[in-house]
């Protein structure tokens, strides 16, 4: 069945609030307006406003709610309208959602599900559009997943839902559009491990989310000039599948990493090291990275697109890495 | 960089066997390197302990060239292998100066190049030694560029296709070691034939109750035949080097023997003169094999002082050899036939074959070479297998 990403998540939230009484859905705007993103409209009438909950616009105090519930036996979704919003979240997050469990010695879990959009594209500014996954990928106690397909979106909030500890997931706000076949019903994934979207031998495109169907645009572009991408989505930002990542790499001895966040500091640096660390004599061209200009995402929207990766830039990193 | 023979000036240096730090004996097996003969395995000629390896795979490393550093007793192998190697490759003789100095800055810019480091992937270094590539005039040529594995694959199969097969290089080889022979060697040919029919059976008697792999060949017989004859002729057996004829001490015979895809190699069987005949059978058997599995090792190759051209039971029936320098004779076995002799007075049909010396004008005369012959009958005699 043909599907967008939107309708995905959507399903996967109706099915998760059928599947468990315990389960809720809170955040700012998820009830009466539907969600910022429109992911969760119908949920309110369908459930009603004890598990559907609209919350004030404080993401302190309603993640902190949900951990507290989830920590009392709830199994509470938390939508967070952006990552940067979530950043008012980062103490109830990182000192608590993340620390519990081993804190309490074992005693505390914190089985919470975090949903939160991220990404640039709909000239949202600054404030509303980065792409900070890395920053959770950073904190040990988190799983951190980036659905870049409709059956992940769907699939991996439901899994999320059985797994003890708190896990963050990433919609990336440009795949809310996309589509794709979701076949009925809908299969179970897993929270870990990278899968190789496209196969190739030249070079492997290291990537993830909103990055993806750049990433899958630029392969064929790439295939029309002989060069034969492989394309690899990570899915899980952490743990990294480093297996999958080198095995890639071992094939294809080149590394190009796509990631909308910023070089500095990035998930796609901490990629190049785990190549360097594993593969480095097998390597045949320097490890390269495209990543956002290191700016502030610009809100006119011919600096925003100037400021993120796109297929011809990945195209002409690639040619590059080709020839070094 | 040893030499194997008066046809080898160089060898493509394949893999190391032993690692800095190493104690080694003489005879140890330390490298592999490759010749028109085929992989050779390097052997040590002295005790010690290994300080430096200077040779790299790939390298065409000529005969003579510093191959690695042996600290010998009592010396600090790690010194030695922290102090700078004198003169490991001989200086390339100087170009002819031509009619204006080159302007320096035009050697400038290879100067700078070679200084920087060679610019490689990780994946073509290692592909590059694996291959025997060597990565680094790889890099030399493509200055402007990394060299990357695709570089160095295509560097191999290009090598490949242009590096003349081994049979096409061992000819060549061959042909340049017989054309010195021939041009600098004032041969004289002297011949007899040899009754061999009581020697034949008295083999025949040594062999009839020894199992298969213990039995003799009649190669043998004449081998060691020949080597003893040689002891008692010194003035054939030796090296003309430098002008000067120096006999050897010992009998190291070379073999001269035919490989089944074509060509020649001259594997040594060492005191051949000082060897019961099963020592000899067992010593030939071993140096043949290794040979036809083109598995000699250095001092297989090295040292012979006199050679033998014994073409067996499918040979002609008379050889006339060519000298192999630096040696000064070579003896040429025909084949065994039947043949009307005069045996006691009487014309018996006997087994004989015929012999021949090929003597160098330079140290030796053709009564020399008779005496030599005269020796080789007499040794032929009877059999005496020797303990």
């Amino acid at each position: 069945m043909l599907t967008t990403y939107r309708e995905a998540l959507r399903l996967g939230l109706r099915q998760a609030l059928l599947a468990d009484p315990r389960v809720l859905l809170m955040g700012e705007d998820v009830g009466r307006y539907g969600g910022t993103y429109a992911v969760s409209k119908g949920l309110l009438d369908e459930f009603g406003p004890h598990r559907v909950r609209d919350t004030p616009l404080s993401e302190s105090g309603f993640v902190g709610c949900g951990i507290g519930a989830a920590i009392n036996g709830l199994r509470p979704i938390v939508e967070v309208m952006t990552v940067n919003f979530s950043l008012l979240a980062l103490d109830q997050i990182v000192n608590n959602a993340a620390t519990l469990r081993h804190m309490s010695g074992g005693q505390v879990g914190v089985p919470v599900v975090l949903r939160m959009t991220s990404g640039a594209g709909r000239q949202l500014a600054a404030q509303h559009s980065h792409s900070l996954e890395v920053w959770y990928a950073h904190v040990p106690g988190l799983r951190v997943l980036a659905p870049a397909t409709v059956e992940d979106a769907h699939g991996m909030l439901l899994t999320a839902m059985q797994c003890p500890d708190p896990v963050v997931i990433f919609e990336h706000a440009m795949l809310l559009n996309t589509d794709g076949e979701l076949p009925d019903p809908p299969p179970a994934v897993a929270l870990e491990g990278a899968a190789v979207r496209r196969s190739g031998t030249d070079l492997s495109l290291i990537t993830y989310g909103g990055s993806l169907p750049r990433c899958l645009v630029a392969a064929s572009q790439l295939a029309s000039e002989g060069i034969e991408a492989e394309v690899l989505d990570l899915r899980c930002l952490r743990p990294l599948d480093v297996d999958a990542i080198s095995a890639s790499v071992r094939r294809t001895r080149r590394a190009l990493v796509v990631d909308e966040g910023w070089k500095t500091c990035g998930l796609a640096a901490e990629i190049i090291a785990l190549l360097v660390e594993q593969v480095f004599f097998e390597l045949d061209a320097p490890p390269a990275r495209v990543c956002s200009t290191e700016v502030p995402m610009p809100y006119a929207k011919h600096l925003e697109d100037a400021a993120l990766p796109n297929a011809a830039r990945i195209v002409e990193a690639a040619r590059a890495l080709m020839h070094p | 960089m040893p030499s194997f023979g008066a046809d080898m000036d160089a060898a493509r240096f394949v893999q190391w066997q032993v690692k800095p730090g190493q104690a080694l004996k003489r005879g140890d097996v330390v490298a592999v390197v490759e010749t028109q003969k085929g992989a050779i395995d390097v052997e040590l000629w002295h005790d010690g302990t290994m300080a430096r390896l200077l040779a790299q795979p790939g390298q065409e490393i000529p005969v003579g060239d510093v191959l690695a550093v042996l600290a010998g007793e009592g010396e600090d192998w790690q010194q030695l292998a922290a102090a700078p190697v004198a003169a490991t490759v001989a200086a390339p003789p100087a170009a002819p100066p031509t009619q204006a100095q080159a302007p320096p800055a035009s050697t400038a810019p290879t100067a700078s190049v070679a200084a920087q480091h060679a610019r490689m992937s990780p994946a073509a270094r290692q592909r590059a030694q694996a291959l025997g590539v060597d990565i680094e005039a790889l890099a030399a040529q493509m200055p402007e560029r990394v060299v990357a594995l695709a570089d160095v694959e295509r560097a191999a199969t290009t090598a490949a296709a242009a590096a003349p097969s081994r049979s096409t290089a061992m000819r060549a080889a061959i042909g340049a070691a017989m054309t010195r022979s021939w041009r600098e060697i004032p041969h004289y040919h002297v011949g007899c034939e040899i009754v061999v029919e009581e020697p034949l059976r008295a083999l025949e008697a040594f062999n009839r109750d020894r199992p298969v792999n213990e039995r003799v060949l009649f190669a043998a017989v004449l081998l060691r035949a020949v080597a003893q004859a040689a002891s008692d002729t010194p003035t054939l057996n030796g090296r003309f080097e430098n002008g000067v004829f120096q006999p050897a001490d010992a009998v190291h015979l070379g073999v001269v023997t035919s490989l089944r895809g074509g060509g020649l190699v001259v594997p040594t069987v060492h005191d051949a003169h000082r060897l019961s005949l099963s020592e000899l059978m067992s010593q030939l058997r071993a140096v043949l094999e290794r040979a036809r599995n083109a598995q000699l090792r250095s001092s297989d190759l090295a040292d012979s002082t006199l050679s033998v051209s014994h073409l067996g039971d499918l040979g002609a029936e008379t050889v006339q050899g060519v000298i192999y320098p630096p040696q000064v004779a070579l003896v040429g076995l025909g084949r065994v036939v039947l043949r009307p002799a005069v045996v006691n007075g009487q014309v018996v049909a006997a087994r004989t074959l015929h012999a021949s010396l090929a003597g160098d004008h330079r140290v030796s005369d053709g009564l020399v070479g008779s005496r030599f012959l005269a020796a080789l009958t007499a040794r032929l005699k009877t059999l005496e297998p020797g303990s």
